[in-house]
């Protein structure tokens, strides 16, 4: 029987992908869960498994070419077996692949009993992952498994209009992994999702991770400037930058809270510690974090999400971090950073910055955020506005501490200042709401013993 | 550790029952001057007399209802069936009084005896003679039913039934006494209601019991040579079950096959699948597979009988479906 590769949502916020690469010529014989192509998506390039064995009998796109998430993209059969119905419907779909992207999720909810010729599967893991995924934080644990419900994966329509039949292992082990079970094709009798079909997809996604590096390497070699200037494609991760940001710029009206803080005390305390030896060092980042986390389970009015008809306040504080990479800004999530010690958030936030500049953050380490922090203060930036992550509705951002003159006890003196700008979606957050949570944010900062009350 | 018979295995529980508690009292058709259809009791009456090992005329009702008195005033007596398939013939005095009568007389007349006798198809006995009576027999509260298939398991699990203050039930199996397998001198005790991990594998397991555990390690041992490796859960007595244990290997395979020598509808299978899908639910790949006796009476034709009995074969083909190997 011939299988349809699709273009799979290989992140929870994937709505199309560009085939960076095939891996299988016309007429290879392939083998279900062997890696077909390499796919960019909007955070990682992963790997495109096959679904199903036989011959790889018609590649349908291009190498650098995009397509949104359940296109076909190629066909896997018998070598004999023929196609024509399946490449015909594929070309159907082609020409129904246009309206944009916000659009999209919503007419293909609606349109759930309709004919179009491409599978529900994995439009349900879209229209699923363009809701916040961090809907169940505030009842759950952090969400690992934010990207499926488990009523979804449980009863989940494929394209025919018949239920996607799993195993209830296969479902358990997706719900644990936080796999989407929709984009899985079942290898069992009548299709039906089972065990090795999940495995397979969880392998396929890591090892999609390993062969990374190895794009960039290539890519960045390709860059040496042999002109004037250079034309530089839009990568999917700067696609999804531009629409989210420009998302959030436009229709959140935003307002901008600056604050100067004394940051005499944590640096004392930073360098205290670091007397007690090397195994006590943390940066000023890191005292920083702790403070805002701390200030933040204080303030669960900014800890919040803008989520169209109402606010969610979040009483966990996941705490996510900007890191600048060669490719562009992540946000990896410090979950439950209220609660963990200094040592645990110093070490997090390095691993964390690790894995997102070598590209090896998994979706469920950069989803859930409930408040973000940008640093730029490493980069001599005395002040800046961040732009809000949306569904959140603050942001803060940091400069870099500098020496200044100020008045102390009715004396000049010279102090370490930081300033800080809070970003406030003016929706949720109103001016003296955000400037109590600064206040508060002072205190802590300029009294960083605070920190272990 | 001496290997034995199946057979010499259930006789020294007997004999050392006997000896120990001079309460216990043999008796059935040909038990005693004949030594026993299967010889079971050879030996005995020489060891014990007439009075503690007993030929009885051929009225299994009748001698079973003696025995039932007989424990209710303090004896503890083990009635032989010759076959299961006379047994029947004695069910009211099993369904009606043995089981029953601790709890009609609240509490005041125990029943500690025990009714054994080979169960199940042997070789082309027919239709009326190849009766496996697990499930007929476990289908009542009040009684134990305990289905050894291994000598070790014969001797520990009739010890043990001698000694319960409960009527308890033991099916063993014509093809099964001349089995032979290790025995220690020392004495030894099996507990009723405990299954037995007879292979250990994390691929799929096999629940069986009685003779089809010797099917289900033979199973086991084939499919090691393909790399499958097969839990035999050998559940040892089938009232009560030992749910634990089937619950622990299911949720280390995933998949499981249930192997009965009975027959399908109300098997001892069907109940093992009930406990499966309410304990494992989530630890489920593939549905159960059960493989049983064909839903006919047993064919005397030697190629009818066997296709209608449960076997290797079938079992391994049961298990590659579970396994999605085919």
């Amino acid at each position: 029987m011939a299988t349809k590769i699709f273009m799979e949502a290989l992140s929870p916020t994937m709505e199309e992908g560009r085939l960076v690469k095939w891996l299988k010529n016309e007429g290879d014989a392939v083998k279900s869960g062997e890696p077909l192509a390499e796919v960019e998506t909007d955070k990682a390039i992963m790997e495109l498994v096959a679904r199903g064995d036989g011959v790889l009998r018609k590649r349908l796109i291009n190498e650098g070419d995009s397509r949104p998430v359940g296109q076909i993209v190629g066909v896997i059969a018998t070598k004999d077996e023929n196609i024509d119905a399946i490449l015909k419907e594929a070309g159907g779909a082609e020409a129904e692949a246009a309206p944009p992207a916000a659009e999209k999720a919503t007419a293909q909810t609606k349109e759930q009993a309709g004919a179009s010729p491409v599978p529900r599967a994995p439009q349900q893991a879209q229209a699923a992952a363009s809701t916040p995924p961090q809907e169940k934080t505030a009842a759950e644990p952090p969400p690992a498994r934010a990207p499926s419900t488990p009523s979804a994966s449980s009863a989940v329509p494929s394209g025919n209009g018949e239920r996607t039949k799993s195993s209830p292992l296969a479902r358990r082990i997706a719900n644990e992994r936080g796999l989407d079970i929709s984009g899985v094709q079942g290898s069992g009798p009548g299709g039906r999702i089972i065990k090795r079909d999940i495995e397979a997809a969880a392998a396929g996604g890591a090892r999609g991770d390993q062969t990374t590096s190895d794009v960039r390497r290539q890519t960045s070699d390709v860059r040496r400037p042999s002109s004037d200037f250079e034309d530089i494609a839009l990568t999917q991760i700067r696609k999804t930058i531009a629409r989210r940001l420009s998302e959030s710029i436009g229709p959140i009206p935003t307002f901008y809270l600056t604050a100067e803080f004394d940051l005499s005390r944590v640096v004392e305390m930073r360098e205290a510690m670091l007397e007690l030896g090397e195994e006590f060092k943390v940066s000023i980042n890191d005292i920083l974090l702790k403070a805002v986390a701390a200030a933040l389970a204080q303030h669960p009015e900014v800890n919040a999400h803008w989520l169209g008809d109402k606010i969610r306040t979040h009483y966990r504080v996941h705490l996510g971090m900007a890191v600048a990479t060669d490719d562009g800004l992540i946000v990896p999530v410090i979950f439950d950073a209220d609660g963990k010690r200094l040592s645990e958030i110093s070490r997090e936030a390095r691993e964390l910055a690790k894995l997102a500049r070598d590209r090896k953050l998994k979706p469920e380490q950069y989803t859930g955020s409930t408040f973000s922090v940008s640093n730029l203060g490493m980069m001599q930036i005395d002040q800046f506005t961040a732009i809000i992550n949306p569904p959140e509705v603050g942001i803060l951002a940091i400069g870099t501490a500098t020496d200044q003159a100020v008045v102390v006890d009715a004396e000049l003196q010279t102090r370490k200042r930081l300033r800080v700008t809070m970003s406030c979606d003016h929706r949720a957050v109103d001016g003296a709401v955000g400037a109590r949570f600064l206040m508060t944010l002072r205190r802590l900062i300029e009294n960083p013993l605070m920190l272990v009350y | 550790m001496p290997v034995i018979t199946y057979r010499d295995a259930l006789n020294q529980a007997l004999r050392e029952e006997m000896q120990r508690d001079d309460r216990v009292f043999l008796m059935g058709e040909e038990v005693a001057v004949y030594q026993g259809a299967y010889k079971v009791s050879k030996g005995l009456l020489q060891e014990f007399g007439e009075m503690r090992v007993v030929d009885t005329p051929i009225t299994e009702l009748g001698f079973a209802g003696v025995g039932v008195g007989a424990a209710m005033v303090g004896l503890r007596p083990v009635i032989e069936f010759m076959t299961w398939n006379f047994g029947v013939l004695a069910l009211d005095q099993v369904l009606n009084s043995a089981s029953k009568m601790l709890y009609m007389s609240g509490g005041q007349y125990p029943v500690p005896m025990v009714f054994r006798g080979p169960n199940g198809a042997a070789l082309q006995l027919s239709a009326q003679h190849s009766h496996a009576f697990e499930s007929w027999l476990a289908h009542m509260p009040g009684v134990k039913v305990v289905t050894p298939g291994t000598p070790y398991d014969a001797k520990g699990l009739l010890k043990s039934a001698i000694r319960d203050d409960n009527p308890v039930l033991v099916l063993e199996g014509e093809m099964l006494y001349n089995t032979k397998g290790e025995v220690p001198d020392d004495e030894y005790l099996i507990p009723i209601g405990k299954a037995e991990l007879k292979r250990e594998g994390d691929h799929c397991t096999i629940v069986t019991n009685g003779k089809m555990a010797l099917v289900a390690m033979q199973v086991a041992d084939q499919l090691a040579k393909q790399d499958i490796r097969i839990d035999v859960v050998d559940l040892r007595t089938v009232r009560p079950m030992d749910i634990e244990a089937i619950k622990t290997s299911v949720q280390k395979t995933n998949r499981a096959v249930v192997l009965e020598e009975g027959w399908e509808l109300a098997g001892i299978g069907a109940q093992v699948v009930d406990y499966i899908q309410r304990e494992c639910f989530d630890d489920l790949d593939a549905p159960v597979a059960r493989v049983h006796q064909a839903d006919v009476p047993m064919p005397y034709a030697k190629n009818l009988e066997r296709l209608a009995k449960p076997d290797a074969a079938k079992t391994i083909a049961a298990v590659k479906k579970v396994m999605y190997l085919e």
